[in-house]
């Protein structure tokens, strides 16, 4: 096989090659493409940033300590001797909690999705890509957790194994995982269908090449959108669990434990009670129409 | 034939060994919820392939030429049967493994759409197979441009693109690209050029024909088309329900047809002239549900010749007349079946 070969026979291709003269996009750069161009994505995605950045950056911002109590400032409306937007039932500063309360609400929002989508997504290509027994026996499983609504199953699993941040990430884990491996199964179990995984076994590729190589590239794009999705869900049922009392344990500023604590004195400053509750409102809509313009630029038929 | 073939320091057989054959392959599908039901793919398929040859195999829809293609690489697993690749039996302790059958042995298939990964630049995946055999990915990466040029597309404009921005003809080249990427001995061509164009059919057609002097491949090439496979095949083979019912030379099958199935394909060809337009199918029907194919000569169906022993006797395929290499499944060439058209039609 030498070079030469090639013009000792022209090959009668070239008359086939004119080509649109598009710039070459590989898919994440079309899909990066696409959100630029989508305003609205692109505002919403801004201010869940923003409360992010926020809640990073809590010690820094935060005007007050949020742990600091004051007798005599309790249940003040908003402004309130610079305390700009009014103080809890304790006179502890509400901008304060609010943003040092965001870290604990975020936390308890991505790391259950970020866990589940690892594992849930590992068996759902697992059993996607295998098939037979080992399929039916994961999926099953699966089902089985399909029957209970998520909010019992969090209330449940939280209950069953007493409060506390990590016990209620542990719960929101275990809730999602069945619905996240159905998402991974669905997608790989098309994928599997198509001739270039066959063509990839003929060249004698191993499974996990081939899984590695083609399966998870055209798998990581509908669990992606499925996970952003996840994350206001998961922040209010976090939300909903510190309000029961099975998530964080006060004083640690949550908005689910801000809104619990404080819709006793709903009378008294009904607009600062209700700021945890916006403060949740404001971040899980966000995340969801951010996810929606992901979903919108990631669905590129190809 | 060229003498370079010797040449290739991976033969082991020498000229006269043939580069496959397969002995009696079968494969059932079990239907679910049908009791012990299966589909009748491929049903005790033999034939031989020689070095440096191509074979076509035709045949309707659904008789099984695919799953046949598929048999031959092990991408599904042979109910019984032997597979013979170059004097090794395929498989066994003491013959050559599957793996590096799939060295030897590559596949186009017929879709050029779903063979691409949608999400790989189409370089990457001509690349892969020489990555997983065990080349490291600059040496990968040269290949797969090579064979990118080889097959008529620039490399530094097609590389980097992704199936979708590729027209069905220029995706089908990269499928022959990725398939010649592993250096392979022989290409089984799944139905190559049923999915395009004329125009694009012919050029892709020709592209083939001068890679196989270039590389010294041996083809393996399926089709429904009998216009196609005349123009690239040596030998025909043509499957009925999972069966064989002739193989023979090229020049033999199309003017001699021994079968009746064979010649009601080759009468349904639309004609050239005008004046010979066909009026009358030649052929009728669907092909019968291979789950429950009908005794004897499974063609006696649609059979205009059928009598009495083709629905109770299984014809074999034999030598009637002629060359030595043309063989037929029909009891009409059969001066001994009993059939009253035997001997004399």
């Amino acid at each position: 096989m030498t070079d030469t070969l090639i013009l000792d026979e022209p090959l009668d291709a070239f008359e086939e090659q004119a080509l649109p003269a598009t710039r070459v996009r590989g898919y994440w750069q079309s899909v990066f493409y696409r959100l630029r161009h989508d305003p609205v994505t692109l505002v919403f995605a801004a201010v869940v940033l923003l409360i992010v950045l926020a809640a990073i950056s809590a010690p820094l911002i935060a005007p007050f300590d949020p742990y600091k109590e004051s007798i005599v400032g309790r249940l003040k409306p908003l402004g309130w001797h610079g305390h700009l937007l009014g103080t809890d039932e304790l006179g502890r500063d509400m901008l304060s909690r609010l943003i040092y309360g965001g870290r604990v609400s975020l936390l308890m929002g991505v790391v259950p999705v970020v866990i589940a989508s690892l594992i849930g997504g590992m068996l759902g290509v697992v059993a996607g890509f295998v098939g037979g027994r080992t399929n039916t026996a994961i999926m099953r499983t699966v089902d089985v957790f399909y029957a209970f609504p998520s909010v019992l199953l969090a209330v449940a699993i939280a209950g069953a194994m007493g409060g506390g941040m990590g016990n209620g990430m542990l719960a929101l884990t275990l809730v999602f995982i069945p619905p996240m491996c159905r998402v991974a199964e669905t997608a790989t179990t098309q994928v599997r269908a198509l001739d270039f995984i066959e063509a990839a076994r003929a060249t004698g590729a191993r499974t996990t090449t081939i899984i590695r190589y083609h399966v998870l590239g055209n798998v990581l794009g509908p669990v992606f959108i499925y996970a952003s999705s996840l994350i206001s869900v998961s922040i209010l049922l976090a939300s909903g669990l510190s309000f029961l009392g099975l998530g964080v344990r006060p004083p640690v500023p949550d908005w689910g434990l801000m809104l619990s604590t404080l819709r006793q004195s709903i009378y008294v400053v009904p607009l600062v009670c209700a700021l945890p509750g916006v403060a949740i409102f404001i971040t899980s809509i966000c995340c969801n129409l951010v996810s929606d313009g992901l979903r919108a630029a990631m669905d590129v038929r190809m | 034939m060229p003498d370079s073939l010797a040449l290739d320091p991976r033969d082991r057989g020498g000229l006269q060994q043939p580069m496959l054959i397969a002995r009696d392959l079968r494969k059932h599908f079990p239907v679910k919820g049908s009791g012990n039901k299966s589909v009748q793919a491929v049903d005790g398929v033999s034939f031989t392939v020689d070095k440096g040859e191509t074979l076509g195999i035709v045949g309707e829809s659904g008789c099984g030429k695919s799953t046949l293609a598929r048999l031959l690489l092990h991408l599904v697993m042979p109910d019984s049967g032997e597979l013979i690749f170059d004097g090794d039996a395929v498989g066994v302790p003491d013959g050559i493994a599957v793996h590096e059958l799939r060295r030897q042995v590559q596949m186009v298939f017929q879709d050029s759409y779903s063979s691409l990964n949608p999400r790989m630049p189409i370089r990457d995946s001509v690349a892969f197979g020489p990555f997983v055999q065990g080349k490291k990915k600059d040496e990968a990466r040269h290949i797969a441009r090579d064979m990118l040029r080889r097959v008529g597309l620039d490399p530094s404009l097609f590389g980097p693109r992704y199936p979708h921005e590729l027209s069905g003809g220029q995706k089908q080249r990269v499928n022959i690209a990725r398939a010649l990427a592993t250096a392979p001995r022989m290409v089984i061509l799944d139905e190559p050029v049923s999915a395009l164009d004329k125009s694009i059919e012919a050029q892709v057609l020709n592209l083939l024909r001068a890679l196989k002097r270039q590389f010294n491949l041996t083809y393996i090439f399926i089709s429904h088309d009998l216009n196609v496979v005349q123009y690239l095949s040596d030998r025909v083979l043509v499957m009925y329900l999972g069966r064989v019912v002739e193989i023979g030379p090229i020049e033999a099958i199309f003017e001699r047809p021994l079968h009746p199935y064979t010649r009601a394909l080759l009468a349904s060809r639309p004609s050239m002239d005008p004046a010979r337009r066909i009026e009358e199918p030649p052929i009728s029907g669907d092909p019968p549900n291979p789950i429950d194919p009908p005794s004897g000569c499974r063609f006696h169906t649609r059979c205009p010749f059928a009598e009495t022993v083709c629905e109770t006797t299984d014809p074999a395929l034999g030598t009637w007349q002629g060359l030595q290499s043309h063989v037929a499944a029909c009891h009409m060439r059969d001066p001994l079946s009993g059939h009253s058209l035997s001997g004399h039609a």
